[in-house]
């Protein structure tokens, strides 16, 4: 078991009910699709997981970690383990596309040499090494959400999680991103992809969690989008 | 933290400096009024406490016998001034001595009254130091009160006043001081909320990827502590050179005034010191201030 969470309650101060008791696992080396209406949840969901929201009531287990106990000192070593992706990318658009990566390991006081090396690994795996020197501004935007993936999985998390990765981009480029999030899970990563894209769910067929109103109200292995939009 | 970690924090807040150009001026200003205030102040100060001491040094008693007294009735006198409370020692002064001394204490001017020393107008007289300065006073009192003395003389009122001028100057110096102070420090955070609401996104990502929150603040306090040491210089250089001007074009001039600048050095190094000290201090306060409100993401 990598991630699980035990009947986990999210309330915010305007006494809005996000998440009202969710009991899910996921193993480790899973794939999985957060599904559900806007407003459902699902935000709130992946925000949990890697504790930029905390639980109001309930546990959320990584591994080892309670992120409903963890020290506020301790987040940054969490973050090192969970790579994450939005939709809208969330690069530097003064560095170019290396120094975007390595600045994920800059932060971590990771050894120059090392950044140097993980840098063009993860460059290679989601085939940007040609436009290393290139600004953000002058990629396509799947070649932008590329640059985020490269960045966070350079730090090799256990888990990857992309809240609609997908969401900006044309159909032939978010098929692009599918090829390498599925490469990155095939690596042994753990995927949670928070979507709207009832085609991907449907063609490329893996766990589908369905979340409205705050709870869990489908849990499928190999499931379908479900929604009409 | 690795040294090449600090150098890049270094490298980061140096380049905010630049980032927000005007408010990075108006902190600069802010600081560098203010310490030159705080700075001119304490050279008033010190001026003014060695003056005091040095005045305070040579206040002394003065208790003219009366002209008729006896040799006995003078050496009378001597033992019940010795008897009373807080007095140090008692030396005789004759009006001879006494009138050296008012002579000499005139420089050039004093020449005209060695005419008169065949009638000397003086008296002879006690010198009597208290055990403290300010005790001066209730001791002056005393001796007036004991027979065969004339009148006593110990600057009236010069003392107290004085004093009650350094107390004053240190009081507004202080209020004006913590004022700029409070001043100096809000624009200075002002400035780094500007560098941090235009970096939020760079510090969203940096969270994300797993920095730590000390990794975050340390561009922000070496950016301060730029604002500060920065603003430090200019006054320290401008106190300096004023300083020893004055010092070196009326030091001396002064001195029949019975009052003296104190020389430059080595006060203008600790105060050079304290200025930049408190600037950076003002700095990284200001920063901190900025940087814990907006770092809760």
């Amino acid at each position: 078991m990598l991630i699980e969470m035990k009947d986990v309650w999210k309330m915010y101060p305007n006494n809005v009910h996000a998440i009202n008791g969710i009991n899910i696992k996921i193993e480790k080396g899973e794939f999985v699709y957060v599904v559900g209406p806007s407003g459902a949840g699902k935000s709130t969901f992946i925000k949990m997981m890697y504790r930029e929201e905390r639980p109001t009531k309930g546990d959320i287990l990584i591994d080892e970690t309670n992120l409903s106990k963890i020290k506020e000192r301790h987040i940054p070593l969490l973050r090192r383990r969970i790579g994450v992706v939005f939709q809208d990318f969330k690069l530097l658009s003064s560095l170019t596309v290396y120094e975007n990566v390595a600045f994920a390991l800059e932060v971590i006081e990771e050894n120059p040499a090392v950044i140097k090396r993980k840098v063009m690994d993860v460059l290679d795996i989601v085939r940007l090494k040609n436009k290393a020197r290139a600004l953000p501004d002058e990629l396509s935007g799947g070649e932008q959400q590329r640059v985020a993936i490269a960045r966070a999985i350079v730090n090799r998390p256990d888990v990857m999680i992309a809240d609609e990765p997908t969401g900006n981009l044309d159909p032939d480029t978010a098929w692009e991103i599918m090829d390498i999030l599925e490469d990155i899970n095939q690596r042994g990563t753990t995927v949670v992809m928070a979507t709207h894209n009832k085609d991907i769910v449907n063609t490329l067929k893996r766990r589908v969690i369905a979340i409205e109103s705050g709870r869990v109200v489908r849990d499928q292995a190999r499931g379908d989008y479900g929604y009409e939009i | 933290m690795k040294f090449r970690t600090l150098g890049r924090h270094v490298k980061e807040g140096t380049k905010n400096l630049g980032r927000n150009g005007w408010m990075t001026f108006a902190s600069i200003s802010a600081v560098t009024v203010m310490l030159f205030v705080v700075g001119a102040f304490l050279l008033l100060i010190l001026n003014a406490n060695s003056f005091a001491d040095s005045v305070e040094d040579d206040v002394e008693i003065r208790a003219y016998i009366e002209l008729t007294a006896t040799p006995e009735q003078q050496e009378e006198l001597k033992e019940e001034i010795e008897a009373t409370a807080n007095v140090e020692g008692v030396t005789f002064l004759s009006k001879d001595e006494g009138l050296d001394q008012l002579i000499d204490s005139l420089n050039d001017a004093g020449g005209a009254f060695e005419s008169i020393r065949e009638e000397n107008p003086l008296n002879d007289a006690f010198v009597v130091r208290a055990t403290s300065p300010q005790l001066t006073e209730s001791v002056a009192s005393e001796v007036e009160e004991l027979p065969y003395v004339e009148s006593v003389n110990y600057g009236q009122g010069f003392v107290e006043r004085l004093f009650a001028f350094t107390e004053l100057a240190r009081t507004i110096g202080i209020i004006l001081i913590v004022g700029m102070m409070f001043t100096a420090m809000f624009l200075i955070a002002n400035t780094i909320k500007i560098t941090i609401i235009a970096r939020k996104r760079e510090i969203q990502i940096m969270k994300l990827v797993g920095a730590t929150n000390g990794f975050i603040r340390w561009p922000f306090f070496v950016e301060g502590m730029l604002l500060g040491i920065v603003g430090s210089l200019i006054p320290i250089l401008a106190l300096g050179f004023g300083y020893s001007y004055l010092y070196s074009r009326f030091g001396q001039q002064f001195e029949t005034l019975f009052f003296s600048l104190l020389p430059p050095f080595p006060y203008l190094w600790q105060i050079a010191a304290l200025l930049i000290g408190i600037g950076a201090f003002i700095g990284v306060w200001g920063s901190v201030m900025s940087v814990r409100k907006f770092l809760k993401v």
